[in-house]
């Protein structure tokens, strides 16, 4: 629980944090801290370099740009959690928010070191996937724009290069969302033993576009695409819903462990999504 | 004569604002100058022979003092506080692990990060073997975890009490006879009670500082036995007991894992005396999981002959207890502590057979409960299974068996006698409170709609408040650790010449409130505010001799000491006070902060003046010495049975099987109470424990014997969000065993619960055809019962 040493910097702007990135070998970036701070006590990740962002002005906003709503990288998970543009045009993020650790882990971590960290059982990937965000990352290079559905990699993996930090996330407006699970300890607790974010447009009692991602399960949280596209054109009855779950693990492979095993765990997938679609169409 | 009424009284914890504002003072929190950090090389198999261990890169890293090996310590013997069955756990491995976590070298640098560094340059050549982690392999001896050695340490069978000392008929033939009979009902179950990791807030700390000009020895420690502490180190280095200060400062829970002396005890002693430097270690939350001790660790079959009207004709209980690689301080007692309550609250012919077995894993010991659980957990589980299979109601089955309160004292089929008990009354005060009849048409009602609700009901009874010295002096004489104690309790009471109060006390509190709770005795008996009185505890040295807090003993053996203590005190102030106000001694009463004269209020001293006049002896009466203190140790007779019954609704997701937790209601009967406040608290704390048990925890190691669950990520210890609000009750049904009239209740709560939740599960879906579900009930385990049981 001791890391070795490491360097600290603490940029002021965020072309200074960038620089700092683009020309150190191995640098992290801090925000909450949540995830890093605890894998580099246990020595499982080593960085020469931390580059805080938590004080460099303008990353901590919750925006509204009409068409769609952009997170900052230091908008805390309680934030999250509790922002009335986020509960009204990304309930599921707002759900997955609120389901995640405890307060004082709320209060620290940020929704953004959560996404970007990729953890394979981490709550709000699955509703910016379903949301269908969008990251934006910067570098010394420039910006650019990656899509939800392409940023989780593998575990612990995404597409950011080591030198890019997320600077925020854009949700786009439109539809409704919830996000649903079962966690460790029972009910809403702990990390996912299986969980689903959906996202439906509907048009009239048409479902007229879906997207369901489910956490939890598998190596990366993933886009349960064959479900999804069971529920576009159906009026989403139960006999529909029942349909779309059952895809809920297709060409996924499912992981055992403590918590679970392989059925068990593919039958909770298709539980939640059904679950998450029986709500968010109620 | 008692004229204030703090005692039994809600009165906040004098301790609290302290440690709500960071105040109060931990180990970490004491500073020595110049102190050096050590971080310790630990193995990552289970089992293993070293064939080298290469030190010179690591003491070559810039800031490393130095880096200890079995070769510099082996010399000063194993640690001394281990009961000596089955093989003592070495300071640092010698030439062999024999589980993962354990000890190999010590590194000592400038700071805690350094040392770290250096640790992972301790080149250790290990050579692996095979493990054994499975109890009923282990139990074959095919693998043996120490060679030349039985892996099965001891084979209790039969129901004398520590044989020679109390001897018993042996119930075995009448309970073999009556499954005979025509009408016998035999059932029989094999459960595990999991291992656990025991999980205090603060993990254990030591500093120590060595003084070779005095030749003297002072180590700070996370520790529920200072005493024993300073005994082990006293005996380890040859120095006298009066040279080791042993502190215990403020210790942020307990529960048994510091019931224990360590190993880094005595190495940050060694340390220190050869750098001339204090030596601090911190354990880490991970090294917490696998170097601390682990709690139960049971395999069982449980075995209930009864009729058809819910007459138990005997209990069969056989156990297998993991005592992990080496024991400890109590180990292979932890099992035998069982015995005492095997057949519970019942009349009941009772065979209890259990052999302790060692496997390639940490240590057992002491966990909340102690074996009591345990054996709670057989007995309540085996006659829920026996009430379903004849179809009658579990409370029926549980009162029709009961000691009925006329049969006290009770001698148990173990030897001991229970004092007291009224199981009935305190069941039927459970039951109306819930509304019983009620509660189960709400559950039938919720079943007719597919919902799945369960009651669960458990009782239970305790052994605690340990002494007896004529018990505990035969079978656990500490005198190998330098601790010549039989379990008493020991209270120094002494007015200051100001008037104010200073106890000092033979155990101490890792949380439990043991200032507010002997500050209102004293209070109660002396009339001195409460705010005038201040606790002192945890310091070898200047604490009187003690034994330390566990096994809900303080309040039943130290509490009653500083009552007695109190009393003394009172009588030489009333002789004083006599004096001052020119009446008679018998006709004084302590109230408001001072004496009067009884029916002359105006008649008064305050205890300032009776003080200063204890310490100026010119003013005293002929023949009274001077100073106002008196000094008790208090060896009870018997130790304390508390009880009580508990219950539990939940509702399963049939869907997933996840347990809601919807009710949970207790009623304890721990006799009198001092403070209402702090025995709820403890019940909370107790029941918080076991329905993690019961739900939640379980310590994991895989076939080669690595600990899968070293993190909270993986030991899924509950917070309060995942526990309903307690409703908590009691009946008082006091003890005469001492004073005071109290029981213990630290561990109650615990001893109570585990089973009552497992019981409403099981009661929830045994419809289905589940006929039990092993702890911890998680989600999936409930989901699989559900399905197999389906098919």
């Amino acid at each position: 629980m001791y890391p070795p040493n490491f360097d600290y910097v603490t940029p002021s702007t965020l072309d200074e944090a960038l620089a700092v990135l683009s020309e150190s070998e191995n640098a992290k970036v801090l925000s909450g801290g949540m995830s890093l701070i605890p894998l580099m006590k246990l020595r499982l990740v080593r960085p020469a370099t931390v580059v805080d962002i938590s004080r460099i002005p303008g990353l901590d906003g919750v925006v509204d740009h009409g068409d769609h709503i952009e997170i900052g990288a230091m908008v805390r998970t309680a934030e999250t959690a509790g922002n009335a543009l986020i509960a009204e045009h990304a309930t599921a993020l707002a759900e997955a928010a609120s389901a995640t650790a405890d307060l004082q882990v709320r209060n620290q971590g940020t929704t953004c070191g959560s996404i970007a960290h990729a953890d394979l059982a981490a709550d709000q990937p699955a509703a910016v996937l379903a949301l269908a965000g969008t990251m934006v990352a910067a570098s010394t290079r420039g910006t650019r724009e990656i899509a939800a559905a392409d940023f989780f990699v593998d575990t612990l993996t995404s597409a950011l290069e080591s030198d890019e930090i997320l600077v925020k996330i854009k949700i786009p407006k439109g539809g409704k969302s919830v996000y649903r699970k079962l966690g460790r300890r029972g009910g809403g607790s702990d990390y996912p033993i299986a969980a689903a974010a959906v996202w439906v447009d509907t048009d009239g009692s048409t479902v007229a576009d879906a997207r369901i991602a489910v956490t939890g399960v598998s190596s990366k949280p993933y886009l349960a695409s064959e479900s999804a596209a069971a529920m576009v054109g159906t009026g989403g009855s139960g006999e529909a819903i029942a349909a779309a779950s059952s895809h809920a693990t297709d060409g996924v492979v499912v992981l055992e462990d403590l918590y679970a095993s392989v059925d068990y765990r593919t039958h909770l997938a298709k539980v939640y999504v059904k679950r998450a679609l029986e709500d968010v169409l109620a | 004569m008692s004229t204030t009424s703090v005692m039994g009284g809600i009165v906040r914890r004098k301790e609290d604002p302290a440690l709500i504002q960071g105040k109060g003072v931990y180990v970490d929190d004491k500073k020595f100058h110049g102190e050096l950090s050590v971080a310790f090389v630990r193995s990552p198999f289970a089992a293993a022979t070293i064939e080298s261990i290469d030190t010179s890169a690591a003491e070559a890293l810039d800031g490393v003092w130095a880096v200890y090996t079995s070769a510099d310590v082996s010399h000063l013997g194993p640690n001394p506080a281990q009961v000596p069955v089955g093989a003592l756990r070495p300071l640092l491995a010698e030439g062999v692990v024999k589980h993962v976590g354990e000890a190999v070298a010590m590194v000592v640098a400038s700071d805690r990060y350094i040392a770290e560094d250096a640790a992972e340059l301790v080149f250790v050549d290990y050579d692996p073997g095979e493990a054994v982690v499975d109890l009923k392999e282990a139990f074959t001896d095919a693998v043996k975890v120490h060679a030349d050695a039985s892996n099965t340490l001891l084979t209790w069978n039969g129901n004398a009490w520590w044989a020679g000392v109390i001897e018993l008929p042996d119930p075995q033939p009448a309970i073999q006879e009556s499954k005979l009979r025509d009408d016998a009902i035999v059932v029989s179950l094999e459960m595990t009670n999991q291992r656990l990791i025991p999980t205090a807030i603060e993990p254990r700390a030591v500093i120590a500082e060595w003084n070779d000009g005095y030749g003297s020895v002072e180590l700070w420690t996370s520790s529920q036995i200072p005493h024993a502490v300073a005994g082990a180190i006293g005996i380890t280095f040859g120095i006298a007991s009066n040279k080791v200060r042993v502190v215990a400062p403020e210790v942020g829970g307990g529960f048994g894992v510091k019931l224990n002396v360590y190993p880094d005890e005595i190495l940050v002693c060694f340390a220190s005396k050869q750098l001339g430097r204090p030596v601090r270690w911190t354990e880490t939350r991970r090294e917490a999981a696998f170097s601390s001790i682990q709690g139960r660790g049971w395999l069982g079959t449980a075995t209930i002959t009864g009729t058809s009207e819910g007459k138990i004709l005997g209990y069969e209980l056989e156990v297998m207890c993991d005592m992990g690689a080496y024991t400890h301080n109590f180990t292979v007692a932890i099992p035998l502590l069982g015995l005492f309550v095997a057949s519970g609250q019942y009349d009941i012919p009772t065979s209890y057979k259990l052999h302790c077995v060692t496997t390639n894993t940490m240590t057992t010991d002491a966990y909340r409960g102690a074996g009591r659980p345990e054996a709670a957990y057989y007995l309540e589980r085996i006659i829920d299974v026996f009430s379903r299979r004849i179809g009658m109601d579990p409370a029926d089955v549980r009162k029709a068996n009961f000691w009925p309160p006329e049969a006290f004292p009770v001698q148990v089929p173990i030897g001991l006698t229970m004092d007291s008990g009224n199981y009935a009354e305190n069941l039927d005060s459970l039951l109306d409170r819930v509304g019983y009849d009620d509660l189960k048409a709400k559950r039938d009602a919720a079943r007719s709609e597919g919902r799945l609700l369960g009651i669960g009901l458990s009782s239970y009874v305790e052994v605690c408040g340990f002494g007896p010295s004529v018990l505990v002096g035969t079978a656990f004489s500490w005198a190998s650790y330098g601790l010549p104690s039989a379990f008493n309790g020991s209270g120094v009471v002494r007015v200051q010449p100001d008037g104010t109060c200073t106890v000092t006390i033979g155990t101490g509190p890792s949380g439990q409130g043991h200032e507010t709770t002997w500050a209102q005795i004293v209070s109660d008996g002396l009339g001195i505010p409460m705010d005038n009185i201040e606790v002192h505890h945890g310091d070898s040295l200047d604490s009187p001799m003690g034994v330390g807090t566990f096994g809900s003993r303080s309040i039943a053996v130290d509490g009653s000491a500083t009552f007695e203590a109190t009393g003394r005190v009172r009588e030489k102030a009333a002789v004083i006070a006599g004096h001052l106000l020119e009446a008679a001694a018998d006709d004084m009463v302590f109230e408001d902060g001072g004496a009067h004269v009884a029916g002359s209020p105006d008649r008064a001293v305050t205890w300032a003046e009776i003080a200063l006049s204890a310490y100026q002896p010119h003013t005293l009466p002929e023949g009274v010495e001077g100073g106002l203190e008196s000094s008790v140790v208090f060896s009870p007779p018997n130790a304390t049975w508390p009880f009580g019954s508990h219950m539990a609704l939940v509702e399963v997701d049939p869907e997933t099987g996840d347990v809601d937790l919807l009710n949970y209601w207790a009623t304890d009967d721990c006799g009198n109470v001092i403070n209402p406040m702090i025995v709820d608290g403890q019940v909370h704390g107790g029941i918080a424990q076991g329905v993690a048990q019961a739900l939640f925890e379980e310590a994991i190691y895989d076939s080669d014997g690595n600990l899968l669950t070293t993190s909270m990520i993986d030991y899924a210890l509950p917070s309060a969000e995942n526990l309903p609000m307690f409703s908590l009750d009691r009946t008082v049904t006091p003890t005469d065993s001492n004073p005071l009239g109290v029981k213990g209740i630290g561990e109650a709560g615990t001893i109570g619960s585990a089973q009552t939740i497992v019981n409403a599960v099981v009661d929830a879906v045994a419809h289905l055809g589940v006929e039990h579900i092993e702890m911890p009930l998680r989600p999936k385990r409930v989901w699989q019962a559900i399905q197999d049981a389906r098919g």
